[in-house]
């Protein structure tokens, strides 16, 4: 059969999923709310120089631990910060390193599932054993740990996450092309002559990538979570970068005098995760075939 | 017997993974380039400091002569010495370790009694008011962070509610763990409760689909012996995996925790060490967190093949 | 009919669903009298199962009873609370299903299973319904019930643990057992040697039994009386001998016409012509008609509840125009007469 016959036959068949989406993506509810939450968090911390005069850095001594004033919207902190401004430059901070950090495990891990699920046997064997390996450590002590070796801050954050996180990438590309490839139109292109790689990334790709953006989702809540966690720990963005875990590791001594210190930060957290989360249950239901 | 060679199997399994856990814990240290005692020593490296490391560490020696170093000394159950203490890392865990086993337990134990009930309740009426009330759980309950949580319940129960639980340590004897301890385990419990519901409501939601369902049923038993001698009964059996794989985080978590509430445990022990450079006593807390995990997926394994009997053993 | 264990008035069984409502029972009415064996026989879909499950109030959701009355030892179960029916279940009216590996819990050994009735209606202690149990077990003929008691299902074979489901129908003796297709997911031998012992038990206990299946050869062999579903709706009644050897109705006739006959050399295999109605949106008129050979012009429309033949009761057809049955079979006997 021509190169061309064989790519027809394997483009019809391999678009199954991809027309449902674009029609019914506006009428998913939690797809929707999803987007406008997430959408409102990432415009109100990049909006941030317009929202406050502030910077999220400077003391004022002679004002720590203020209730909300005209002209500080949320107060003040023990050093004299606004908090306003702290909030909101620290979101950017955090989201900014969350999504970023979402993408190279998603990469990394996307690819060695490929190579695991599509050449089998050797490759996935090593591939899973040292999945077993990684998964053994608990996700944060091995990031605490990663993160002590290469030095606190954002680039070992990165490092530390790409490490750890590739795993259920892996996972999960190597399960959906383990069962994607005995499909005909797989079958078809090998019979045709196609190049191993062209395969996988035209034909079985596009198709298995669905599960692991679903995932990547739930993963990037996660990853804020390791970033605010770190923060708190004093391991994550290093003072006097704001960032909500420091808010949150900074406020706990104030607890008695101004519990909204450690308070409102976390529920920043709370609601971007939330936006997160619906828009993965949205992609989850949309993406998956009717 | 057919158990215990079982048993005795996934034992013997688990060794490479142990073994892969100490190549990684092994690795960590020559993740950066150069000279790792520079990178052990941090910002107090100096080249004196960095040369009196050189030999115990055996870092003149080619890497595989390393790590063979390292294994002889793990083997003969020595961790290292701690650079700040002095004294060996294992003496160090041992003291903390029961600390941190009892918070995984205790917290565990709580998030199997939060998760069983709200689970229950959820499936046994789909779609209603506390069906969709229970399933608003992990959306939410998923993006808090634990250590805010923890945070939270100090100033909840701790500082406020007239301070019914004390706001850390370990406190003495069993009921003085239990009482002391409360607040942690329960922001652990809190923790992977979201998980547990999630998937125990699903496989509830399945099972009572199921034919032997409407068989109990037409015995005219009460509702409430269908769900929970059968269809509880079935669906712990594929839940028990997933507390497995959550257990693992769990243990992860505790660390945290254990700073909020100030818990002398082995994840608290970790930071510290974290913060004053002790690589040995990172590396041995990695190292025995590792072996903590591989040994509750064995159980939880063990567990799985107790509930379900048609496990078999071959 | 007053003497009737069980009399099921038009009774009517809907499933909403999001294609649109699925009218699974529409119109079933049969009785059944003390000791005898109905088959309740149809096509797949024809409703059959949906009726039995209706009786006893366990249609799977989001199925519900829309109308009809289910008359059993002076009330109507179709309205009945929970309560009473979680009364009547197992304890009056037992119920055998079709898939004995699905239909028993596989985590709970088989003595214990067949143990929950007794110790739920008959207040037996647990010892004391497991003595039951064991014995039981001896009744419906499992071999080696000391060993087996302690089996789990999967570690039964197809006719023990239906052997088993039987037992547990059996456990506080009820007055009544609804059997959905028993037999149909076993071997022939084995089936076989079902149906004889539900045939024994019967008789040992005394019991009644509605026998759902599609098998016309299994009715003949048990059944004394048989009621004929077709879409939803019971279009003939009659005893064994008058529904098969002088069908009035030609689906029933149709049905028997098309089971092979190993005494005739030369025979094409006559089939119904078509395909049986979407329950959403049935036919109008009688639901048969647009397969039906002797189907005229008043057939397609109204409604055709069923209509009492002759004296005695029992004997009833939907169908307006039945002497073409009688016509048909006289020409062409179903049945060649032992």
């Amino acid at each position: 059969m021509t190169i061309a016959v064989a790519e027809g036959i394997t483009e019809s068949l391999a678009t199954d999923h991809r027309g449902g989406f674009r029609r019914r993506w506006y009428r998913t509810p939690s797809f929707v709310l999803g987007i406008l939450i997430v959408g409102t968090v990432i415009g109100l911390s990049l909006a941030a120089p317009l929202l406050t005069s502030h910077s999220p850095t400077d003391q004022d001594l002679n004002h720590v631990l203020q209730g909300p004033t005209s002209k500080h919207l949320l107060g003040t902190d023990q050093l004299g910060r606004d908090e306003f401004a702290r909030l909101l430059y620290g979101g950017r901070v955090d989201l900014r390193v969350a999504f970023l950090a979402v993408l190279f495990p998603f990469c990394l891990g996307t690819i060695l599932g490929c190579i695991a699920g599509y050449y089998g046997r050797f490759f996935d064997t090593i591939i899973m054993r040292l999945v077993d390996m990684v998964v053994a450590i608990p996700f944060y002590v091995l990031i605490i740990a990663l993160v002590f070796v290469l030095g606190a801050g954002a680039r070992s954050i990165y490092i530390a996450i790409t490490l750890v996180g590739w795993v259920s990438y892996a996972r999960i590309i190597r399960g959906e092309i383990l069962v994607a490839k005995r499909q005909e139109y797989i079958l078809a292109a090998q019979a045709a002559g196609f190049r191993d790689l062209r395969i996988i990334a035209r034909h079985l790709l596009p198709n298995v990538i669905t599960q692991a953006i679903v995932f990547a989702m739930s993963d990037i809540v996660l990853d804020i979570l390791a970033i605010v966690t770190l923060g708190y720990l004093g391991l994550g963005i290093q003072p006097p970068t704001p960032d909500w875990g420091g808010m949150i590791s900074d406020g706990q001594a104030f607890l008695t005098t101004k519990w909204e210190l450690s308070t409102i930060p976390g529920v920043a957290v709370i609601i971007t995760a939330l936006g997160l989360s619906l828009i993965g249950d949205g992609l989850a239901d949309l993406l998956r075939p009717e | 017997m057919d158990r215990f060679a079982y048993i005795l199997r996934r034992l013997l399994q688990a060794i490479p993974v142990v073994i892969g856990v100490t190549v990684i814990v092994f690795f960590m240290i020559h993740l950066v380039p150069g000279d790792p005692a520079r990178t052990m020593l941090g910002l107090h490296a100096t080249p004196k400091k960095v040369a009196l490391l050189h030999h115990p560490w055996g870092l003149d020696r080619s890497l595989p002569a390393q790590y063979e170093l390292f294994m002889k000394r793990l083997l003969h159950g020595n961790l290292g010495t701690s650079l700040i203490y002095g004294v060996s890392a294992w003496s160090l865990i041992w003291g903390r370790l029961p600390v941190t086993l009892w918070l995984i337990g205790y917290g565990t134990v709580l998030a199997i009694l939060i998760a069983i009930p709200l689970a229950v309740l959820a499936a046994s009426r789909k779609d209603a008011v506390r069906d969709q009330a229970v399933r608003a759980v992990p959306l939410i309950g998923l993006g808090f962070p634990p250590f805010w949580l923890g945070i939270m319940m100090l100033l909840a129960f701790g500082l406020h509610l007239g301070r019914l639980f004390p706001v850390g340590g370990y406190g003495t004897g069993p009921v003085g763990h239990l009482h002391s301890m409360f607040l942690p385990a329960l922001t652990v419990a809190l923790g992977i409760s979201p998980i547990l519901i999630r998937s125990l409501r699903a496989s509830l939601l399945q099972v009572l689909e199921s034919d032997y369902i409407t068989t109990a049923r037409s015995k005219g038993i009460s509702e409430r012996r269908v769900l929970l001698r059968h269809a509880l009964r079935n669906a712990v059996v594929s839940t028990v995996s997933v507390l497995g794989v959550n257990i693992g985080f769990l243990v992860g978590g505790t660390v945290v925790i254990e700073q909020v509430f100030a818990i002398p445990g082995i994840g608290q022990l970790m930071i510290s060490s974290v913060f004053q450079r002790d690589f040995p006593v990172v590396q041995g807390v990695t190292l025995i967190f590792g072996i903590m995990v591989v040994l509750v997926y064995l159980a939880t394994d063990v567990l799985h093949s107790l509930l379900d009997p048609r496990v078999r053993f071959d | 009919m007053t003497d009737a264990i069980l009399d099921v008035r038009d009774l009517r069984v809907e499933i909403p669903l999001s294609r649109g409502t699925v009218h699974a029972v529409d119109g079933a009415s049969f009785t059944v009298r003390p000791g005898e064996a109905l088959g309740l026989v149809g096509e797949s879909g024809s409703g059959k199962s949906m009726t039995l499950r209706a009786i006893l109030g366990l249609l799977p959701s989001p199925g519900r009873v829309v109308s009809g009355e289910v008359e059993f030892e002076g009330q109507d179960l179709a309205s009945a609370s929970q309560r009473r029916l979680r009364d009547v279940r197992g304890a009056r009216i037992g119920m055998i299903f079709q898939e004995p590996m699905t239909a028993l819990n596989p985590v709970m050994r088989v003595i214990d299973q067949i143990a929950e009735a007794p110790m739920a209606h008959l207040g037996q202690s647990r010892s004391q319904a497991r003595s039951t149990a064991l014995d039981l077990m001896r009744k419906v003929g499992i071999p080696d019930p000391h060993r087996r008691a302690q089996a789990y299902p999967h570690e039964l074979s197809g006719g023990m643990r239906q052997r088993v489901m039987i037992a547990i129908a059996l456990s506080c003796e009820p007055k009544l057992i609804l059997c959905d297709e028993p037999t149909t997911a076993l071997d022939v031998t084995i089936q076989d040697q079902i149906l004889k012992l539900l045939g024994a038990l019967r008789r040992d206990f005394g019991v009644s039994v509605v026998f759902v299946t599609h098998d016309l050869a299994v009715v003949a062999q048990t059944c004394e009386r048989v009621a004929v579903m077709y879409a939803g709706q019971v279009i003939e009644t009659g005893t064994v001998d008058e529904v098969f050897h002088a069908p009035r109705h030609p689906y029933t006739l149709g049905l028997l016409r098309s089971v092979p006959r190993f005494d005739l050399k030369r025979q094409t295999l006559d089939s119904i012509p078509g395909q049986p109605p979407d329950l959403v949106m049935p036919p109008a008129g009688c639901r048969f008609h647009p397969r039906c050979r002797f189907a005229q012009d008043d057939c397609v429309s109204g409604d055709f509840p069923l209509r009492p033949l002759g004296a005695g009761g029992g004997r009833a057809t939907a169908c307006i125009h039945d002497d073409a049955c009688v016509t048909d079979v006289r020409a062409n006997p179903v049945i060649a007469d032992a």
